[in-house]
């Protein structure tokens, strides 16, 4: 039996934090307080909810579009299968293989009040568009002292390791859009959260950068909500409470906390650890945090990211500088190692369950 | 094989129809060629051991022996064969990421690559790279990025312009790359500064999952270049690359700048092991090509016909190369992964490394 997992089942396939049957999403308390915990469900994985969400879209919004390379014929993973059956090739479409096209193009029809759904057929490949998000779409409001705007823009982009994906095929980027002032930048973590957070950021009057933990894509299912809505932006979700020790992190790498935490509290009895899921990186919700570190004086943060520099670093700065007297113990980052994310050493690069477990026992015991 | 070598050198005449080539501002090359007999089945035995190397490959990925992306170029078998033979070992070449078959011609062994495919420590790439990431002497790659080599290829070129060489770049790209900005970047520089580069269009028809015709307002591709010249090669027949290879290299090497060719050609599998190929295209299509167009097979019945060699010879042929091959992945699956250690090495050059990169 491997120590410290012990025989634990571990991945999102054991997940408790899914909502997969009706009375677990009638008895969940941010979708009670929204008012979505008493509707239909359907079963869905989350590629499956990323399409609701775009069905969704397209159908009570006539100014919009969906446009990436292959999304006409279903997508490579399959998020916009029968949208151009349904819509019209008008309104979803190819484009060539040209990602900086892609964005400025994008771009353009939502300075035009159009709402412009963009993919980006992998993370990866997102760095072509980095200057027009950067340069273009952020910036465009604030130039044109709000004459102008591209606030109907949203790029999708599937993220994050997916176990052979290597180096192309499995960064997680979003330290990049978190330097960039004008965007908003946010990463789901299963289908009720991605049609929800999805259906916000199209609707969000700035540009998005919307990543999907592709992994999760298979993964990860629930009973996700038929109905049309959307959870808020900008606002942290503490998925388990605890009083000793404060651990955040997004996307896929929530499923590697959730079995560090159970592993801390099977080997530690007495020791509860709180669990958020950050789901916007940009802006984030540093007030959640803030409170939830006052309350347990500890902070673990973890992300598949790189560790230099990536976002944990920006949380990490923000928490000291608000709870420098309330911390017990240094603020503990478990990221991605600072190397080229490999393909066969990919198991060593991770981020994973034992590692978190690792650095929140550090914090604790301090 | 005693007789074959004692007649190696009788020559041969291989006559092109019309349609094989196609000129942009520039003469098409001469509608024959000729090569000697060793010439010949050596054109065939590479094409067919590319074949096989690509095959097996195949069923690797499905016993999950080789993971992650792999791009294979089953059909396109003439290109890579058809361009190594008409250029110099000291000439370069740099492609994307359905580089096996170039891997192996620029002097990979079958067993590095398939290692390589592996991740195992005796791969080329030392087990790191994978699939898309294979190199060799003057083969920069191997490249993940969809266009990218693109520039890169011209910047190779302006380097051996520079030294003074008679060599030439061969750029390779896809008919959905041939859409990225920074190719037109690499076209602008490669014409202004005169450099010896051949953009070369590998136009399989589909970009991935989407048809050629949907995603380019000119399928021409080789008159993408609109200043530079260029031309369009049937990329089925391995003479025809063969010699618009040559004919274009001597055009490079002389100073007289860039060309674009577009090499037409198929491939029977999906654009990776994780695509079934038939969402997009029908599997009527993908027989007809196999049985019409095959580069091996249509070879085969040409130097047959023109008396090059004998049904028996090259059976023996065909039986060799998959025993080199059989060979080459019984060793390659024996070699174990690299060390974890090398998980830290080569990111930045030897001996600057830097305390902190050791995350943990």
């Amino acid at each position: 039996m491997a120590e410290p997992i012990r025989g634990m089942d571990l991945g999102v396939a054991h997940s408790k934090l899914l909502l997969r049957t009706v009375s677990d999403v009638r008895n969940n308390h941010e979708l009670q307080r929204l008012g979505v915990s008493e509707g239909d469900t359907q079963r869905m994985n989350m590629c499956q909810a990323v399409n609701d969400a775009l069905r969704t879209t397209l159908a009570t919004d006539d100014t919009s579009v969906v446009f990436g390379e292959d999304v006409a014929f279903g997508g490579v993973f399959r998020c916009s299968v029968g949208l151009a059956e349904e819509f019209g090739t008008e309104r979803i479409f190819n484009t060539p293989l040209t990602e900086q096209g892609i964005a400025g193009f994008g771009i353009g029809l939502a300075a035009m009040g159009h709402t412009a759904v963009a993919e980006i057929q992998f993370a990866d490949y997102i760095f072509p568009a980095f200057d027009q998000i950067v340069n273009e779409a952020a910036k465009y409001r604030y130039r044109s002292g709000n004459e102008f705007d591209v606030g109907g823009l949203t790029i999708r982009t599937p993220c994050s390791a997916v176990g052979h994906g290597g180096h192309y095929h499995s960064q997680s980027p979003e330290a990049f859009f978190a330097h960039v002032p004008g965007i908003k930048v946010v990463m789901p973590r299963s289908p009720i959260q991605a049609k929800g957070l999805l259906l916000a950021a199209i609707r969000d009057r700035n540009p998005v950068v919307f990543f999907e933990p592709k992994i999760l894509y298979r993964a990860a299912v629930e009973q996700v909500p038929v109905d049309d809505y959307v959870l808020p932006l900008s606002k942290a979700e503490i998925l388990k409470p605890g009083k000793d020790v404060t651990v955040v992190g997004y996307g896929s790498q929530i499923y590697a906390l959730e079995n560090a935490i159970q592993m801390i509290e099977r080997d530690m009895p007495g020791v509860s650890c709180e669990l958020i899921d950050l789901r916007t990186i940009l802006p984030y919700d540093a007030e959640t945090v803030v409170e939830s570190v006052n309350k347990t004086g500890r902070l673990v943060v973890a992300h598949e990211a790189p560790r230099t520099q990536g976002f944990a670093a920006e949380l990490a700065a923000e928490i000291q500088e608000r709870c420098f007297l309330r911390l017990e113990s240094p603020i503990e980052r478990v990221c991605g190692l600072f190397v080229p994310h490999p393909l066969v050493f990919e198991k060593m690069y991770m981020p994973c369950a034992v590692r978190t477990y690792e650095a929140i026992k550090r914090s604790l015991k301090f | 094989m005693a007789s074959a070598a004692a007649s190696g050198e009788e020559t041969f005449t291989f006559e092109f129809c019309d349609k094989t080539f196609e000129g942009y501002n520039i003469d098409a090359p001469s509608q024959s060629m000729t090569l000697t007999k060793a010439e010949a089945i050596d054109l065939y035995r590479e094409m067919q051991t590319v074949r096989r190397l690509e095959m097996a490959a195949d069923s690797s990925y499905k016993h999950k022996l080789i993971r992650g992306f792999c791009h294979l170029c089953t059909g396109q078998e003439a290109v890579p064969v058809g361009i190594e033979r008409a250029i110099a070992k000291e000439d370069a070449v740099i492609t994307a990421y359905r580089c096996h078959g170039f891997t192996y011609m620029r002097g990979a062994s079958p067993f590095g690559i398939l290692a390589e495919l592996m991740g195992r420590k005796d791969g080329v790439s030392k087990g790191k790279g994978g699939s898309m990431h294979m190199y060799a002497h003057n083969f920069y790659g191997g490249n993940g990025i969809v266009g990218a080599q693109v520039p890169l290829g011209a910047g190779i070129a302006f380097a051996q312009k520079y030294a003074g060489e008679k060599t030439c770049t061969v750029a390779l790209y896809g008919d959905g790359a041939a859409n990225q900005g920074q190719v037109f970047e690499a076209y602008n520089m490669a014409k202004l500064w005169d450099l010896p580069v051949l953009f070369v269009c590998e136009n399989n028809k589909y970009g991935m999952g989407t048809a050629a015709s949907r995603a380019a307002a000119n399928t021409d591709y080789y008159t993408r270049g609109q200043y530079i010249p260029g031309i369009r090669v049937n990329g089925m027949d391995v003479l025809a690359v063969r010699h618009a290879i040559a004919y274009a290299r001597e055009y490079a090497i002389n100073g007289n700048g860039p060309l674009v060719l577009e090499m037409k050609t198929y491939r029977y599998g999906g654009h990776s092991m994780s695509d079934p190929g038939t969402t997009y295209r029908t599997r009527e299509e993908i027989q007809h090509m196999r049985s019409t167009s095959d580069p091996i097979t249509g070879y085969k019945h040409r130097i047959l016909e023109a008396g090059v060699t004998t049904e028996d010879e090259l059976k023996a042929i065909d039986k060799a190369a998959k025993k080199l091959i059989d060979e080459a992945l019984a060793k390659a699956k024996a070699i174990p992964e690299p060390s974890p250690k090398e998980l830290w090495d080569h990111i930045y050059v030897k001996g600057s490394e830097v305390p902190y990169l050791r995350g943990r």
